[in-house]
């Protein structure tokens, strides 16, 4: 089994670069595609100054591409509390695209329990979206953005 | 030294299978199958109701629809009709770069197969379904140069029995100008404007079902299968697909859905996403540069022919698109996707004709130039000249297959 030193270098050089390769091409072609890497995907989040905590959660329980959804926020206190009686606003957009979204999504009903309908949310295409949620309460304006990937 | 003859055997397999599985059309990932899975005719979900008119899936408005979007006496010459722009020879467009009626228009005619799947209808998306689109042209006097009081005479001389079966009587025309319209100037307007209130209503409410009949029609044109929807089809069930296309359509299909990020807009089965971007497509020379969605908007909105105007069957509930419309600043010279369905028999492209061949229009991605007003979404991706070629084959595979229309 007496192989030339030549020979082996070979093969280990192969054996390294052969994955290093499809790792590099692989890498490579989701970048394409990138969403940045750590994005907080949490659906439950506390506003900017922390005066509230905000969920943001689609009726149908998933999000799809294309049809006009509705969503429902829900606002309470860091504590969590419910707060009705805001005044909760919404908008978002596409951050790498450069667009907003292709409707104007808007809060069209005080649900009670902190709950809040968001009618007219549709998303155009896949990708990275980011949809800001503004609440005016007792504790004043506040704001909080959340990443949604589809 | 057993352990890396054993390794480089491994990796040496897993080679042999992924070349065995590429070349046997296997090539794609589970992520890719899906994508173009997504993308068959046969993902095409049935078609919507159209809440806003109610006759829209009555035989009779399509049989009568069908004669009003041929009839020429639809025009203040007898020379123009739907038919003149929208030839069913041509994939129901003109292939001019703008649309030619009684004078030239400013944009290109659009496509109407799949039309009836869209929520806004022309390049701007100005009316909200296939009916308010249909009443547009029959008054601008670069297209039919006609007018409401002239079709709805039309239609109680020539049509009165297949419109009194859909709509019931058509209005006493024994008392009305001959021609008459709001939105027109002259002795039009000025007709139009002594007719009592609700004479103007019956005039609406006919010219309004005049539009419908015409949907009707028109929502029986349906995409029509390509080529690339077999090619999906088979893969999507594990038949035998290396014959359908040619190796270099799935070249350029592997571009469409990966490099080129094409599918990102050109999505789903009728490969558009329905809405507005702006993407850097040129003005025209002596022109004023098109506004696009932008202008588009208020119009929508203050048609008294949409979703929640008075001649609208729809409940306000039905009317989601134009309620939360966006009105936004984001939106100039933002125009709709269109189809990439035919969409090489229809040269040239863009919304008024810029780029008159597939390849030059391939290459206005590759080269994503500056908006000449707004934003333009596009960057550049990955793709090289080298790619259009296959990119161009690809797109040619979605031109119909003669004889078989969807479903």
């Amino acid at each position: 089994m007496a192989q030339t030193p030549h020979k082996r270098r070979w093969l280990r050089w192969f054996l390294i670069g052969m994955p290093v390769l499809l790792a590099v091409v692989f890498i490579g072609l989701r970048m394409m595609f990138a969403v940045p890497d750590g994005l907080d995907l949490a659906d439950q989040k506390a506003t900017d100054a922390g005066l509230y905590q905000v969920s943001l959660t689609p009726n149908a329980g998933e999000t799809t591409v294309g049809p006009i959804q509705q969503w429902t926020i829900f606002v309470m206190t860091p504590e969590g509390t419910p707060i009705d009686g805001a005044t909760v606003g919404i908008d978002g957009g596409m951050p790498q695209h450069g667009h907003g979204m292709p409707t104007t999504p808007q809060v069209t009903d005080d649900l009670g329990n902190g709950g809040y309908l968001v009618e007219g949310m549709k998303f155009s295409m896949g990708g990275w979206w980011t949809m800001k949620v503004t609440v005016d309460g007792p504790q004043g304006l506040d704001a909080v953005t959340f990443n949604i990937v589809l | 030294m057993r352990r890396v003859g054993l390794a480089a055997s491994a990796v040496i397999a897993c080679v042999a299978v992924a070349m065995y599985q590429y070349f046997n059309g296997s090539r794609w990932s589970q992520e890719e199958r899906s994508l173009i899975a997504s993308m068959s005719l046969s993902a095409l979900p049935t078609l919507p109701p159209d809440p806003s008119n109610r006759v829209a899936d009555m035989p009779q408005a399509v049989a009568l629809g069908e004669d009003l979007f041929f009839d020429l006496r639809m025009s203040v010459d007898g020379k123009t009709g739907c038919v003149t722009c929208h030839s069913p020879d041509q994939a129901f467009q003109d292939g001019l770069s703008h649309d030619v009626g009684k004078g030239i228009g400013l944009r290109r005619t659009m496509p109407i197969r799949g039309s009836a799947y869209s929520p806004w209808l022309l390049w701007d998306g100005r009316a909200d379904s296939q009916w308010a689109q249909a009443l547009g042209p029959i008054e601008n006097p670069l297209e039919h140069g006609s007018d409401r009081i002239a079709a709805v005479r039309l239609v109680a001389e020539h049509y009165a029995e297949p419109y009194a079966d859909l709509f019931g009587l058509v209005p006493d025309i024994a008392d009305l100008p001959a021609r008459g319209s709001p939105l027109l100037s002259g002795v039009q307007e000025a007709n139009w404007a002594a007719l009592a209130q609700q004479t103007q209503t019956e005039i609406n409410l006919t010219f309004a079902n005049i539009g419908k009949a015409i949907a009707a029609y028109e929502r029986t044109l349906l995409p029509e299968r390509s080529r690339f929807d077999d090619y999906a089809d088979a893969l999507a069930v594990g038949a035998p697909a290396d014959d359908i296309l040619t190796d270099g359509e799935l070249d350029g299909l592997a571009l469409f859905i990966g490099e080129g990020q094409c599918v990102t807009c050109h999505r789903g089965p009728r490969l558009t996403d329905d809405a507005f971007h702006n993407t850097g497509v040129s003005g025209i020379a002596n022109q004023p540069l098109d506004q696009g969605r932008t202008l588009a908007i208020s119009l929508a909105k203050d048609s008294p022919f949409n979703c929640l105007g008075e001649f609208s069957d729809a409940a306000k509930e039905d009317c989601l698109e134009l309620r939360f419309i966006r009105d936004s600043h984001d939106m100039l010279r933002a125009f709709r996707t269109p189809t990439l369905r035919a969409v090489a028999q229809r040269p040239p492209y863009m919304h008024a004709g810029q780029i008159k061949s597939l390849e030059r229009a391939i290459m206005h991605y590759l080269i994503a130039p500056t908006a000449p007003a707004g934003y333009s979404e596009l960057q550049r991706t990955g793709l090289q000249p080298n790619d259009i070629p296959a990119l161009a084959e690809f797109l040619r595979s979605l031109d119909p297959i003669q004889g078989r229309i969807f479903p």
